[in-house]
């Protein structure tokens, strides 16, 4: 029984140990565990042009354009700053205004953001047609102001990005 | 208490016991999650019918880390205090923990082509799974490598408990750090972000799946035990017809 608590004491002062090497190592890596950089946080630290990064947020209502010869250009924001991006390459299947995105590519000295390829962000709201367009219709009328998943997706990317400066 | 279930043949009885109790649970439970999540539950307004992986992803993901969350608990009982059926436990979750592993790993790049456009992105929440796949193996592969049975028990329970920091990560990684993959539906603290129509079929499906791996590891400890006592039987045989 003594070798049994000397061995729990060996096991929780390795666990401690590790957990704080977790945790820095965690705050270490924070940028590389970074999948994508919000507006916010390029507008913070802005990436030189041609650097190539991810950056990822909503699709901004009416921003998107798509020219005759193929493509899309449109606008993302986290409600803090947005971010112009070109894309040759065909969407995917989920990219609509108001959909969070994420593109992979780099700026040019222009300040616009030219993608190589675009993802779509699915977010945490699952429901079915019929639920989606009731919302839909009483959030037109005022009734729900804001209520949806992709609303909660946008806050909360700002709420990170605020956080982080 | 706790040593009571230390008696392999005590502990013997009891699994052969429940495990049909939790089998036949798995069959029914199976028989009403897999026809109402796969055909009745309605489709999703974005995702369609592409929808329904989700509802063997999230109990694979689920369980893959309650699995590897009892090996990591078994690995702890064994190391301090030597109780053997915490070994065997440790050594019957793995395989299983593994297979649901690859499971969610498999069934979410199916749904990532899809809805993301991608097979595999190296995001936080993906990546830290994968991590979760490789010490299930990293387990297996070490306990298989070491000859001694005692010292790799020993050095399979040190891994097991240090890989237990990797579950808070797979947890918390989308809340964290900015992921490609969403945030939690079901458990956070502001409720569920899944419609009821959606949530009763994977919560019952999740179930199944939790019956269909406690049956799976009491079978599997049981026959590891008894295989052990037979073993150790023929051994006493063997000895005593030397002398």
């Amino acid at each position: 029984m003594i070798k049994a608590r000397k061995r729990l004491w060996v096991v929780l002062a390795s666990a401690g140990v590790l957990v704080a090497a977790g945790v820095l190592a965690g705050f270490a890596l924070r940028d590389a565990m970074t999948f994508f950089h919000s507006p916010a946080m390029v507008a913070e630290s802005p990436p030189l042009p041609g650097q190539r990064i991810r950056v990822g947020g909503l699709v901004i209502e009416g921003s998107v354009e798509r020219p005759a010869s193929g493509g899309a250009s449109f606008s993302v924001t986290d409600t803090v700053a947005d971010i112009r991006i070109t894309y040759a390459g065909s969407l995917p299947d989920l990219f609509r205004e108001g959909q969070g995105i994420v593109a992979e590519g780099a700026f040019e000295e222009t300040g616009l953001f030219v993608a190589s390829r675009v993802l779509a962000k699915h977010d945490e709201a699952y429901m079915p047609p019929e639920v989606a367009s009731a919302l839909a219709s009483a959030e037109a009328q005022g009734a729900l102001p804001g209520s949806t998943g992709r609303d909660a997706w946008a806050l909360g990317q700002a709420r990170s990005a605020q956080g982080r400066t | 208490m706790w040593s009571a279930f230390a008696n392999p043949e005590r502990f013997e009885r009891l699994a052969a016991r429940l495990v049909p109790w939790f089998g036949w649970g798995a069959a029914i439970l199976f028989a009403i999650g897999l026809p109402w999540a796969l055909i009745i539950s309605p489709p999703d307004y974005q995702q369609g019918d592409t929808v329904r992986i989700m509802y063997v992803h999230v109990p694979s993901a689920w369980l893959s880390m309650a699995a590897y969350a009892g090996l990591g608990g078994a690995s702890f009982v064994y190391f301090i205090w030597r109780h053997n059926i915490a070994d065997l436990a440790a050594q019957a979750l793995a395989p299983i923990g593994a297979v649901f592993a690859f499971l969610t790993l498999a069934t979410g790049s199916l749904w990532g082509r899809p809805m993301w456009g991608t097979w595999w992105e190296w995001d936080a929440r993906l990546t830290s799974m994968l991590v979760l796949f490789l010490l299930y193996l990293g387990y297996m592969a070490l306990r298989a490598a070491i000859e001694d049975e005692r010292l790799a028990a020993r050095a399979g329970a040190i891994l097991a408990m240090a890989g237990l920091i990797n579950l808070p990560i797979i947890k918390f990684s989308v809340d964290w750090w900015n992921t490609l993959h969403q945030p939690a539906s079901v458990i956070r603290l502001d409720g569920p972000t899944i419609h009821m129509s959606q949530l009763w079929p994977l919560l019952v499906m999740a179930l199944a799946f939790t019956a269909l791996m406690t049956a799976l590891v009491l079978m599997n400890v049981r026959n590891m035990s008894l295989a052990k006592r037979a073993e150790a039987r023929a051994r006493r045989r063997i000895e005593g017809e030397g002398t």
